[in-house]
Formats: structure tokens, C-alpha cells, sequence
């Protein structure tokens, strides 16, 4: 039972009309444990995620949940999941206490369970003393807090968690991420989706970057990082002239290419024999007689790999204006 | 300090088994329900102001237009336009349905609502039941207003008065349906709105509730008599004010059971369909 992954897909394709949402996404998600998502908008993250959790058919393609058929098992799946979206999707008209209710008794618990499920929650969660405020007055961290109390009213081993801490501020992104790692240490296991590198780097023990609908690369933080390149060194001179006699020594050293910012006066090359190479680098350009004004070691961050991967970056900073905005503001006539 | 999957409360949350689909699918819809009828609690401005804008056209027609219209001898203008006031009032109450569902679609809630073990319908149940607890307190309101302005029930008895306010709730409840069907067809509450009213404008203008059908041109005429909301209008009229009512209420109910055979499973397909833009 342990060895048997908590989701199994194969080969996923869903389109939307013209456009391709999954082109054959492979994932498989170890039990007990966190698994990253990684991608920009409109990889495919979301799609994916609702396949998994019943709320859209794959066009073709297999995928099971807890050993259940997503498609053909929806309805026993559904008690054994939870799903935390993108959106906080809490009543906002309603109590957080209203809220967890309504929803314990939709997922079928006994009036009074329900109460008492609602209450350990919402102390679980620091949202005691708003238990009787409207959701709506909550912030964003509160609200999203609520969200995923909802998602565990059946205490359910698998969890998915679709961009949890978008659009957070740093200290309840934090605090989200110690009640996730909170959650995964009581035997949880999570499906997580992020656009966050560090998110991913932080909380996924295995990460799955993908890009237009498939998955480009699997592994942990660390593989993914040493398949870029290994490090890479940056150095910088104290005098242009040495820009030729810098550059090889660095050679001699470097695993690949060796570039060159002249204005800078910095030399830049990868590396793959970690942080050893520094003395005997050093040594060779103090013979050389060239003066160093700074050394430094990177390793890759997965931004970096990310770039390498797909040619562009994990989180594009022009985010597209809401389209619901534009309809809006054609269709209200009167 | 307490545990969210720990075993003490995996004993306090195992849910209830072994009732049958329908009895699941009652409780899911009376829990939306419920919801939306706090909501509605919460936000009583909504309801004060779905309240003033048929009070405003019932002052307006009695006091302003309806002294240039001609109804027929012996009938008051008031008694004429009640009926109307009330099939106009329930039918945009009912457009609310749509806005409500596009809201819960925008905000993610039906997302959440699909992935939750509940009956498929129960959302739509709800909340087509919720509108309609919403516009029969509405309809009362407006009888006490009609009352008020001179409204008197005719030569009827008081069975065919309540199977009058009978027949306008079945028929809020049918374009609650045709609502739902716009609601989870477009993007957001605002769309929603927009889209309800510009068909449920024309047909109601274009129907008995204000004029008398034969003062229209005769392209009108046409259709004016045979839309649901004439014959519906008076299928009521004649409950509350006495005249033959066998045929409008049989075409009436007639569309009232034809939009809901049409309109329930095309909306519970829509929602099986819908996730959140």
C-alpha cells in the first residue's frame, strides 16, 4: 500500500476549444508526501488539478487518486479528497463558523459533528475569535485559512492545493506554509501548485516543472538544480587590461563557456566541482598577477533552472488584466 | 494541542451512511438553502430594493398611466394590474436565481460545491428554492401594497385566490430554471443580470400585464396572446377576479411543466460542466 503512489496520471490531454491545456502530462505523487507543481500561467496547473479532483474529464488519458479511477470513482473519491482552489472559496455572506458548518453537513456529518468538527478547526486555525465575523471582513490570509479548514472537515489523506498562497503577503504566505508542513507531518500527502519557486524549493520534497501541458522536468529541488549546470562562478577583476588573463585561467577551470561583461569587469563561467575549486582558482590567478575584487560561488536557483528548462521565466510580472472585468463593464447596459 | 488528521478526530467526523439518494439529495438542497436564505437575512437591502421597484410601477400605473387605459367597463385599473404587477415582480425576482449561481461560480464556490460528495442537483435545488421562499414573501408584500392602493380580489373564491398565488409561484419557480441555465452560462453576477433582463423586459412589456393585449398592433397581438406571461397573467387575473380560467391555466401550467422538463436537466448538465472562470 505505501509503495503505491497517491496519484497515478498518465498521458493527460485536455483541450478548450482552439487551445491545449494538457498535452499528455505524466505525474506520479509518493504517499505521505509534498509535490510541487511548477509552472507559469497557463501551463496546465489548474487543468490538471481539476481532473484530479473530479471536476473535469481528461480527453484522454488515465488517472487514479488513491488508487480510485478519477472518472469512473468520482463519487468515492470525493469524501477522500480536499481541494483548496485559487480562489478562498468561502461564503462571504456567512460566519466562518457558518461556513464550516454548511459544509461539514454537506459532506455528510451529523448536525452535531458538524459543530464540533467546525470549532476544533477553527481554533486549529487561529480563526476562534472571528468564528462568529462574516467571512467576507477576513483577510486574505484568514480567508484562505478557512478555505483549507473546509478542504479538511473529513480529515482526508490527500490534499490539493491549486496556488494556495497567490496573491498573500510574506508573513501569511509563511504561516500558511507551516500549517501545510504541519498537515504533511500528521501523514497528509499534497499535491501542490505554485508559480512560487522558493514555495516549491521550501515545501515539496519532489517538484514537477511544467510547461505548455507536460511535464519538462521531474526531481527534487537539489537534481533539478545540478541539471542545469552545476554552479556557476562569478568573479570580478580590478583592472580591464587583465579581462584576456583572467578569462584563462577561469578556462582552465570552468565546464563550460566562459562569458565576459567588460564594463563590469566580472568573468562568469559554470562549474561542476563545487566549492574545491576555489583555492586552487585563486592560487592560479594570483600567478597569473591579476587582482580579484570579488569571488563568488552560485549554486542554480530553480529560477535559474526554470529559464534553462523553457526559455523564459516561472512568473511573468505583466499579469494579464482580469477578462471578467472587460465583459463587465460591455454587458452592464442599464 | 490538536490534530487535524489525528485518530480522536477521525472518530468525530465519520460521516452519516446508508440513506437513500433522495433523502442525501433533500438534505443537500435544504443545507444551500438555508445558506442562501441567511445570505439573504444578511443583506436585507437587496430585498428592500427588489421590493420598491415593483411598488414604483404600481404607482406609476395606477396613478399616472392608468387613467389613459382602457380595460374594459366595469373593471377597475387595479384590479387589472395586480395580477400583472405580481408575474412581473416573481419573474425578476427569479432572474436572481442566475445572478446568485454566476456568483458562486465567480467566486470559486462551485468548484468547491462539485468536489464536495453532495447530490449533483442539490446546489440548484436550493437555490431555486431559496428564490422561491424569497418572492413569496415578496408577492406578499406587494398584495398588502396592492391593498393598500385599492386592489380588491372579484366574484372568486378564496380556493381559486390561493391556486392564483399558486400558479404565479410555480411559474417564478420554472424561470428560476431558465435563469440558473443563463447564470452558469456566463462570467460573472453583472453578466448575469444583464442577461436575464434583456429578454425578460420585452416579454414582460409585451404581454397583458400593463395594456390589454387588444390595444396592440396586430404583428404584436400574436404573439403578445400566446407567451407564457399573458396566459399566465390571466390565468391569474381570472382566479382573483372571476371569468373563465380553463384554458389560460391549462397553457400555463402547460409551460410551466415544459420549461421545467426542459430547463431542469439542461441546467443540472451546465453545472456538472461548470468550474470557476
Amino acid at each position: 500500500m505505501a509503495d503505491k503512489p497517491a496519484v497515478l496520471a498518465h498521458g493527460l490531454h485536455k483541450r478548450f476549444g482552439a487551445s491545449v491545456a494538457l498535452a499528455g502530462l505524466d505525474l506520479s505523487v509518493a504517499t505521505g508526501t509534498v509535490h510541487a507543481v511548477l509552472g507559469p500561467n497557463g501551463a496546465g496547473k489548474t487543468t490538471a488539478v481539476r481532473i484530479l479532483t473530479t471536476l473535469l474529464r481528461a480527453d484522454s488519458g488515465h488517472a487514479e487518486v488513491l488508487g480510485l479511477d478519477v472518472s469512473r470513482r468520482a463519487d468515492e473519491l470525493r469524501s477522500r479528497i480536499g481541494l483548496t482552489g485559487q480562489y478562498a472559496a468561502v461564503d462571504e455572506r456567512l460566519t466562518g463558523q457558518e461556513n464550516l458548518e454548511m459544509f461539514g453537513r454537506l459532506y455528510r456529518l451529523p448536525v452535531v459533528s458538524a459543530r464540533t468538527r467546525a470549532e476544533t478547526l477553527l481554533e486549529r486555525f487561529d480563526l476562534t475569535d472571528a468564528a462568529r465575523r462574516q467571512a467576507g471582513t477576513y483577510s486574505g490570509g484568514m480567508r484562505r485559512r478557512l478555505d483549507l479548514a473546509a478542504s479538511l472537515i473529513l480529515a482526508p489523506p490527500m490534499l490539493f492545493l491549486d496556488e494556495p498562497t497567490t496573491g498573500l503577503d510574506p508573513r501569511s504566505r509563511i504561516r500558511m506554509w507551516e500549517v501545510i508542513e504541519d498537515l504533511v507531518r500528521e501523514g497528509t500527502t499534497v499535491l501542490l501548485t505554485t508559480q512560487y519557486l522558493e514555495e516549491a524549493d521550501q515545501l515539496a520534497r519532489r517538484i514537477s516543472v511544467i510547461d505548455g501541458g507536460r511535464v519538462i522536468a521531474e526531481g527534487t529541488a537539489d537534481d533539478l538544480k545540478s541539471q542545469v549546470s552545476g554552479d556557476r562562478l562569478d568573479i570580478v577583476i580590478a583592472r580591464g587590461g587583465d579581462v584576456d588573463a583572467a578569462r584563462g585561467v577561469l578556462a582552465r577551470f570552468a565546464s563550460g563557456e566562459v562569458t565576459v561583461d567588460v564594463n563590469q569587469r566580472r568573468l562568469s563561467a559554470p562549474m561542476n566541482r563545487g566549492a574545491g575549486v576555489l583555492p586552487d582558482l585563486i592560487r592560479g590567478v594570483d600567478e597569473v598577477g591579476v587582482t580579484l575584487e570579488d569571488i563568488a560561488l552560485h549554486r542554480p536557483t530553480l529560477d535559474d533552472v526554470f529559464l534553462a528548462l523553457t526559455g523564459h521565466h516561472a512568473r511573468d510580472e505583466a499579469v494579464p488584466t482580469n477578462p471578467d472585468e472587460t465583459i463587465t463593464e460591455e454587458l452592464v447596459t442599464t | 494541542m490538536s490534530t487535524i488528521s489525528g485518530s480522536a478526530a477521525a472518530v468525530a467526523v465519520r460521516p452519516l451512511e446508508g440513506r437513500s439518494r433522495v433523502v442525501w439529495s433533500l438534505l443537500d438542497a435544504w443545507v444551500i438553502c438555508r445558506r442562501n436564505l441567511i445570505q439573504v437575512r444578511r443583506v436585507p437591502e437587496l430585498l428592500v430594493f427588489s421590493t420598491i421597484q415593483p411598488v414604483m410601477f404600481v404607482l406609476l400605473f395606477v396613478y399616472v398611466f392608468g387613467g389613459a387605459i382602457n380595460v374594459g367597463p366595469g373593471v377597475d385599473y387595479v384590479d387589472f394590474l395586480m395580477p400583472g404587477i405580481f408575474i412581473q415582480t416573481v419573474i425578476f425576482g427569479s432572474m436572481m436565481t442566475g445572478v446568485g449561481l454566476a456568483e458562486d461560480r465567480h467566486r470559486g464556490l462551485i468548484d468547491r460545491f462539485r468536489s464536495l460528495p453532495m447530490s449533483r442537483g442539490a446546489l440548484l435545488a436550493g437555490r431555486t428554492l431559496s428564490d422561491l421562499v424569497r418572492n413569496a414573501f415578496v408577492v406578499v408584500i406587494m398584495l398588502l401594497v396592492g391593498i393598500a392602493v385599492g386592489f380588491r380580489f372579484g366574484d372568486t373564491t378564496v380556493i381559486a385566490a390561493l391556486v392564483g398565488f399558486a400558479l404565479v409561484l410555480l411559474f417564478a419557480y420554472a424561470f428560476s430554471w431558465v435563469s440558473a441555465v443563463i447564470g452558469l452560462s456566463v462570467h460573472n453576477a453583472e453578466a448575469a443580470q444583464s442577461a436575464g433582463f434583456i429578454w425578460v423586459f420585452p416579454l414582460t412589456f409585451a404581454s397583458s400585464a400593463f395594456v390589454p393585449v387588444s390595444s396592440m398592433p396586430g404583428w404584436l397581438q400574436a404573439f403578445a396572446e400566446h407567451q407564457p406571461i399573458t396566459v399566465t397573467i390571466d390565468a391569474t387575473r381570472a382566479l382573483f377576479l372571476g371569468g373563465p380560467v380553463a384554458s389560460t391555466l391549462a397553457q400555463s401550467l402547460a409551460w410551466c411543466v415544459g420549461l421545467l422538463a426542459i430547463f431542469v436537466p439542461w441546467c443540472i448538465s451546465a453545472y456538472r460542466r461548470s468550474t470557476s472562470s
